[in-house]
């Protein structure tokens, strides 16, 4: 059965632009895959190794900057940039890690915080980077090649392929020694250590892989949208949103990243069409007051839902 | 110059300490950190708008009523929302508050607008020159009145029954409920107790700082990092905390470049604690 699910899924999201054509509605499902992409990069840090990182948007950025700054300045393709971004973004996690994978809990994801804070600074006032004014890309050139594509069909596909590989990934990971040392590692870190599990070591790898993950999807937003500056790359909201979509889809499992990002992401778009006309935000009321009811209601996420409709039919049959 | 950043510094700072004081007393009792916080300030500070603007009356003189008003708020809180998480875990716990926030500043700009407001004229307006040092009436009030209440904070915890109480509480819930303390009241009078700070701590800073819906965040983010800085639970750490922030934003301000003060306020945190990985005065 579950099987069935995932395969009726990807055959739903690639049939789905194919049905809807309206730019609107591709829109949303490019957000909801670069949500559900981001998440997911989250999920093996801070769901699988259970390292609460709030500093997301830093690897974001990174990527986000790196392959622009490859373009503009040597006429890198994007996709090496790509490729040059994520690797930065490893080794950046690498050297945020060796320090602060000391610290525990909140302890971490506060330092996470302060290093995307001082991220979101140092850009703000390198000129290079375009300062406090962002970068544009050029709208010209199109094709697989120059990873930009006159509508937005080529993003879908190139984003959705993007999750694919990451889930395949996260998946790969957890069911082998890496997950079993991540859970280890979530439940009890002194306890793992004294049965010889590397802790630092597989920590680091989390945080490589997340950040490897979270750049790709910095340099597709950058590809997509043609413009980038520090308050939309490198923004604390943005890390806020992307544990959000992890937390409330369910931390430490597979579907939970795609189920936040497939709910959160239309609620926000739908309470904004219907609330947000009037400029007053009484669409942001709606949304934090929803975000404290999923909290209270189902604090393991919506992925405790989903769990609890299966029990229910498979009890009923 | 160097006085003059100094004391600028220290006078922040200590306001910066009450919020993180009320954060950190929370977090000590029941391990959760609020993400309201800064909208609580929030709150405090409208409610000192609108006393001031439609009743006349001046924050100093209606600092009890914001007091009082985000007690209940904080106790409100607690029993609607905190109490339905106490079991979850730490994330459902995190966005619950988190979602409150949202919730809160965003019904701020629906109701009262995304304007910057001020008080003009209040009882503190004007400024004093000290030995060649300019010091802001406002400012002086918001710093003497924030070291008044968190040194009050303090002694109800050391020195009362009740401030043993909840210390009690926070050291051990099972053994504290089987000497006759209610463990439910006492995480209710934290929240009250936390949200009064922030309570005090918004009624003296209306006195010369913009009301606006988002002016929780600027202060939230770095009550936080007063905290951690401090020690998670300590209510001497978030006060040196607060303090060390304060003094570090000003001097950076003054001698490096305003843009760039808040990267020391947070490479200060991270210095700290990576040499103590639970803060200054943080239990190990």
């Amino acid at each position: 059965m579950k099987i069935g699910i995932a395969a009726a899924v990807v055959v739903a999201v690639l049939l789905y632009p194919l049905v809807l054509r309206g730019p609107y509605p591709q829109h949303l499902m490019i957000l909801v895959l670069l949500n559900a992409l981001l998440g997911t990069a989250w999920n093996i840090l801070g769901g699988f190794a259970g390292q609460i990182s709030l500093g997301q948007a830093t690897f974001f950025g990174a990527g986000a900057y790196t392959s622009t700054l490859l373009f503009q300045h040597a006429g890198v393709s994007p996709w090496v940039g790509l490729v040059a971004g994520a690797a930065l973004a490893a080794a950046l996690a690498l050297a945020i890690g060796y320090p602060c994978f000391r610290l525990s809990g909140h302890y971490f994801a506060i330092a996470t915080i302060a290093i995307g804070e001082i991220a979101g600074i140092a850009v703000t006032n390198w000129e290079f980077a375009g300062g406090a004014v962002g970068l544009f890309l050029p709208v010209e050139g199109e094709g697989m090649g120059a990873f930009k594509f006159g509508d937005k069909l080529g993003y879908y596909y190139v984003v959705a392929a993007f999750l694919a590989l990451s889930v395949a990934l996260a998946a790969w990971l957890r069911r082998g020694r890496a997950g079993y040392y991540w859970r280890a590692i979530r439940e009890d870190q002194a306890a793992a250590r004294s049965v010889g599990v590397p802790a630092l070591r597989y920590k680091q790898l989390a945080i490589a892989i997340s950040a490897a993950l979270t750049a790709m999807a910095g340099t597709f937003y950058a590809q997509y949208l043609l413009f980038i500056d520090p308050p939309s790359v490198l923004p604390l909201s943005l890390s806020i949103q992307i544990c959000l979509v992890a937390v409330l889809g369910g931390a430490g499992t597979l579907v939970g990243p795609l189920l936040g990002a497939a709910v959160l992401v239309p609620l926000s778009a739908a309470t904004s069409v219907a609330l947000g006309g009037s400029g007053r935000s009484l669409d942001l009321v709606v949304y934090g007051a929803l975000i404290m009811v999923i909290a209270v209601f189902e604090p393991s996420g919506l992925v405790g839902i989903a769990r609890r409709v299966r029990r229910r039919i498979s009890a009923q049959r | 110059m160097i006085a003059q950043a100094l004391v600028s510094g220290l006078l922040i700072g200590f306001v910066f300490a009450l919020i993180a004081a009320g954060l950190t007393l929370i977090f000590g009792v029941m391990e959760i950190v609020n993400f309201a916080h800064g909208e609580f300030l929030m709150l405090s500070m409208y409610l000192s708008y609108f006393l001031h603007a439609g009743l006349g009356w001046d924050p100093i003189a209606a600092l009890p009523v914001n007091a009082i008003a985000l007690f209940a708020l904080g106790v409100i809180v607690y029993y609607a929302l905190i109490r339905r998480v106490l079991r979850a875990p730490m994330l459902a716990q995190v966005f619950a508050t988190f979602g409150l926030g949202v919730f809160l500043q965003n019904a701020a700009q629906f109701l009262w607008r995304p304007d910057f407001r001020t008080l003009g004229n209040t009882w503190v307006t004007g400024r004093i020159a000290l030995a060649g040092v300019y010091v802001s009436g406002p400012q002086l009030a918001a710093a003497g009145g924030a070291v008044v209440t968190t040194a009050g904070l303090w002694w109800l915890l050391s020195r009362t029954e009740i401030g043993r109480a909840l210390l009690a509480t926070a050291e051990d819930r099972q053994a504290a409920s089987l000497m006759g303390i209610n463990p439910d009241r006492m995480f209710a009078l934290a929240w009250g107790l936390g949200a009064a700070c922030v309570g005090v701590a918004g009624a003296l800073l209306s006195t010369f700082y913009y009301v606006f819906p988002q002016v929780g965040g600027v202060f939230a983010l770095i009550a936080f990092v007063a905290v951690a800085l401090g020690g998670f639970g300590s209510v001497v750490g978030a006060f040196a905390g607060g303090v060390l922030i304060g003094v570090v934003e000003s001097l950076a301000g003054v001698f490096i470049a305003p843009a760039v003060k808040n990267v020391f306020v947070f490479a200060i945190y991270l210095v700290v604690v990576l040499l103590r990985p639970r803060g200054l005065f943080g239990k190990l």
